[in-house]
């Protein structure tokens, strides 16, 4: 048995797919696809006018895509929240009502297209070795290390306040 | 024009991310999110490649808009991987959390420079 089984575990924490869900589990429509590009060019054309806006030279802290993810993270928060994705009892949830309701959608446009199309590892990581061969080990090390504190900080606030918002659940 | 390079590389970008994501989730039974952590990867050597042809002079600014700018920001993700490694912190799987943010960033790094090391090496 290769299949993953959710067991005592609680199930995968990938909010993008996670194939427990019988609805996800068959190959992905058109739609669903077509949402995900729709909102990863949208996502992606909001960073690049952000970058330029706001360049960042040689050797500076990359203050952009440094905002950029930290402001991708607490959205995600918000999103997962309120769509109901956090909620452990999400697979019964999703049989119901996901599908009329269009939720898997919203998913794929807000959360998969638009904030995944928006934030980004890659220029994260790049600026990070630039910073490096640069001979700027402090900014390197400040920028790598405040991304992940301002990323996770952001999903979890974001989150927790939310969750506050709407009710208390979770 | 510039705008319209970087909706291309997202375009192809981001329903990748989804469909690779995918593809690695279908194939393993552990939390770690192993499907994000490919993509972010991934890109992070496309990337570095990409960057490292610059250097040498086999790039271009429109280039580095398609693919860089475009594709390899919206086939990377940060914040699915923040919002995975929140979901693992909450279930109490803080190993399986710190291990995931200290491999991402490690491997992104390693594959950013990989990339373009052999680039480099190509395009010299």
């Amino acid at each position: 048995m290769t299949r993953p089984v959710p067991g005592g575990d609680g199930g995968p924490v990938d909010p993008d797919v996670d194939l427990h869900v019988p609805a996800q589990r068959t190959e992905p429509q058109g739609r669903v696809l077509a949402a995900v590009a729709a909102g990863g060019a949208a996502g992606a054309s909001a960073r690049y006018g952000i970058g330029l806006l706001w360049p960042s030279g040689p050797g500076a802290f990359p203050w952009a895509t440094f905002w950029v993810n930290a402001a991708g993270c607490a959205l995600i928060g918000v999103l997962m929240v309120l769509i109901g994705e956090d909620r452990e009892d999400r697979e019964d949830r999703e049989d119901d009502e996901g599908s009329r309701t269009g939720r898997p959608l919203v998913r794929a446009f807000a959360g998969v297209g638009v904030l995944g199309g928006f934030t980004t590892f890659s220029a994260y990581a790049l600026d990070f070795s630039r910073l490096l061969d640069e001979g700027e080990a402090g900014t390197a090390l400040a920028y790598a290390g405040l991304t992940v504190v301002a990323a996770l900080g952001a999903v979890w606030g974001a989150a927790a306040l939310t969750r506050r918002a709407v009710g208390g659940r979770g | 024009m510039n705008w319209l390079l970087v909706v291309a590389g997202a375009v192809v970008g981001a329903p990748l991310r989804y469909l690779t994501d995918r593809a690695v989730q279908a194939r393993h039974g552990t939390l770690f999110p192993w499907g994000t952590f490919t993509v972010n990867a991934a890109a992070c050597l496309v990337l570095g490649a990409l960057a490292g042809a610059a250097l040498a002079g086999a790039s271009s600014s429109r280039l580095d808009l398609l693919l860089g700018t475009g594709l390899c920001g919206a086939l990377s993700t940060y914040s699915t991987f923040s919002y995975e490694t929140l979901r693992l912190a909450e279930r109490g799987r803080t190993f399986l959390a710190a291990a995931n943010v200290g491999a991402s960033v490690l491997v992104g790094l390693g594959a950013v420079h990989l990339g373009s090391q052999v680039a480099r090496q190509l395009f010299a």
